[in-house]
């Protein structure tokens, strides 16, 4: 289960929509309860760094990896994931995305469509490197 | 002891420890010990063949052990190593090629900055060829054959024997059938994993936003000014990229309108470059004027090329420029074009906001204004049967007469006012020509200058007497 504040969830789409049409992406901060659960306090938005088709892909810098590192340190924050954008597509995992994801890392992707969020999931690996989804709770509720 | 900084993902594989210290050596030894204490992180570390894997980077202090010595790259006391994982991802590929689709698509997909991702995008893309002739003849060919998606094609007309000499789409089992059919038949048989959508109509005001609305880009290949203008303002105002092109006897131009940059912004379009269409007669048809049968061939196959370019992103398209071929000295230029502020369509002060009369717009309604007497080639048949008095002039050029003629007094169209003498007043003369056009302006041009009230036009010209009348006689 992973909890989103409503202001966090508002500079998801902010990022999200702005990006639009390409790819956005930035990385996820928290921390996880004893039961698993994981709260997301703050974001830090990155640059898409890849190269050529930003629509369709997104990659993050090592130097900005290390700055997530850092800036998770730097708060006493867990690192919990990172999101990305699905510009006109569902919010489900691609085969990119297996590809290259990490275990323990929370998936957050958003759908945008048109310039519109759409939906938000979020998604872990599980054993067998498949994602398995990540319930997203509404902040109003819990 | 050295430091290696653990990333978060793989923590839970070091007793979620951050920090660990390792001893000196190279960042080899480094990857060695680090697997030997923590055994599930290889896995995540190294490949099959004990290599580090393509996705983990690794960092002493702020450098790509890439950029240094690799896994040589020495580690010292007081080094920092830090693991990075690669973080990347993305949508899914909007559909992913079958084996046979890769097989057919591999001379696109092995070319150096076009590869999979341009090819992918001509699969996504769905192009409207407007016209299935002379220049959608080999737009259609080519755009089926390098892999679009989705393909519509709107065309009103039957192939005719004397559409063969350029439309390579067609065949002679293919005379007399809708030029749309015939071309999905043949689009098919070329490509089997693409879709093919027909409109069997005129384009027009009522149906062209709905027709173009659907498609990506759009091609234009007609061969008359007010669907032009009709394809362009419905581009516009739909914000489609339209790549242009026309022909004619020896001439050819190509150009990209309405195209969007990187930041949006579009491109000039053909407003811009032609505010009003040009007098009607005066630039004349293929079907009137002629054209070299390969010419098409040639700039149909530029309009190809630049449609793929516009969907792929792939080079520089002809946005902003505008191509301009001349077969007989085989010498080609190209002009910057620029948008203008008064365009109509999206200037400063736009005034088209929709789709107006386009036959109006070029003056074809004009000729309404003075009706035309008209005679069927049957009438023409019957009066001639009957022994009726009239008298009979073509005013078609000499080697066309030469072709083929109806027995009547040849009187090409530049000289008929020269020679209005020889026009009888006091009985009927019917005048003609191929197809109808010429004739009507040699008659207007008679009934002005001269007050002639007893010219008739043949409907439909010679082609017409010879289809109804005498199907024996050549037909050009």
């Amino acid at each position: 289960m992973i909890i989103i504040e409503p202001h966090i969830g508002q500079l998801l789409t902010e990022d999200a929509v702005n990006t639009f049409p390409d790819e956005c992406c930035g990385f996820l901060f928290g921390r996880e309860e004893t039961d698993g659960t994981r709260i997301i306090i703050d974001i830090l938005v990155v640059d898409n760094s890849k190269e050529g088709d930003k629509t369709r892909r997104f990659e993050i810098s090592p130097a900005d990896y290390m700055v997530a590192e850092q800036h998770a340190l730097d708060h006493d924050w867990a690192l919990l994931g990172v999101y990305h954008s699905h510009p006109n597509h569902p919010a489900i995992p691609s085969e990119h995305d297996r590809k290259a994801a990490q275990p323990y890392f929370s998936y957050l992707i958003v759908s945008v469509l048109n310039n519109e969020i759409i939906t938000m999931r979020s998604w872990l690996l599980n054993e067998e490197q498949q994602f398995e989804e990540e319930k997203i709770l509404d902040y109003q509720f819990s | 002891m050295a430091t290696v900084i653990i990333p978060t993902p793989l923590r839970k594989f070091t007793n979620n420890t951050a920090r660990l210290q390792v001893s000196a050596g190279t960042v080899h030894d480094t990857v060695q010990e680090l697997t030997l204490n923590f055994p599930d992180l290889k896995k995540h570390l190294l490949d099959e063949g004990g290599n580090i894997r393509t996705y983990v980077n690794i960092f002493v202090g702020n450098d790509d052990i890439r950029d240094l010595q690799r896994e040589h790259t020495a580690v010292k006391e007081d080094t920092v190593i830090s693991i990075v994982p690669a973080i990347a991802g993305g949508s899914p590929s909007p559909t992913p090629f079958t084996k046979e689709e890769l097989a057919r698509y591999n001379r696109h997909i092995i070319i150096p900055g076009f590869g999979m991702e341009a090819q992918q995008k001509l699969k996504a893309a769905k192009v409207l060829v407007i016209g299935s002739g002379g220049l959608g003849s080999p737009v259609l060919l080519y755009l089926a054959a390098a892999g679009i998606g989705t393909i519509g094609i709107v065309d009103f007309d039957v192939v005719d024997d004397s559409n063969l000499q350029r439309q390579v789409l067609f065949g002679v089992n293919e005379i007399g059938k809708p030029k749309v059919e015939a071309a999905r038949r043949r689009l098919e048989s070329l490509n089997p994993y693409i879709n093919i959508r027909i409109y069997n109509t005129h384009l027009n005001s009522q149906n062209a936003l709905d027709i173009i609305r659907d498609y990506d880009v759009i091609a234009d290949g007609t061969d008359n000014f007010p669907t032009r203008y009709l394809v362009n303002d419905a581009s516009v105002l739909l914000g489609k990229p339209n790549v242009y092109a026309s022909i004619f006897q020896f001439e050819g131009q190509v150009s990209v309108f309405n195209y969007r940059d990187a930041e949006g912004n579009p491109g000039p379009n053909y407003r811009d470059l032609y505010p009003t269409p040009p007098p009607p007669g005066l630039v004349p048809s293929c079907a009137e004027g002629g054209v070299l049968g390969v010419l098409p061939g040639i700039i149909g196959s530029l309009q190809a090329l630049e449609v793929i370019k516009v969907i792929t992103g792939v080079g520089e398209t002809l946005s902003g420029r505008f191509y301009i071929f001349d077969a007989l000295n085989f010498e080609s230029k190209t002009f910057n074009i620029k948008r203008r502020i008064v365009n109509p369509l999206n200037g400063n002060n736009p005034t088209i906001t929709g789709l107006i009369d386009y036959e109006q717009f070029c003056g074809m309604r004009a000729v309404e204004e003075s009706p035309l007497k008209e005679i069927t080639a049957k009438e023409l048949y019957a009066m001639q049967v009957n022994g009726e008095k009239f008298q009979l002039i073509d005013v078609r050029e000499p080697h066309e007469y030469d072709i083929v003629n109806i027995g009547a007094e040849l009187i090409p169209l530049a000289t008929v006012a020269a020679n209005a003498d020889r026009i009888d007043t006091d009985k009927k003369v019917v005048v003609h020509c191929k197809m109808g056009g010429r004739s009507a302006k040699a008659i207007h041009e008679l009934e002005e200058k001269f007050g002639f009230k007893n010219l008739y036009n043949l409907k439909g010209g010679i082609l017409a007497y010879i289809d109804e009348v005498q199907p024996e006689l050549t037909k050009y």
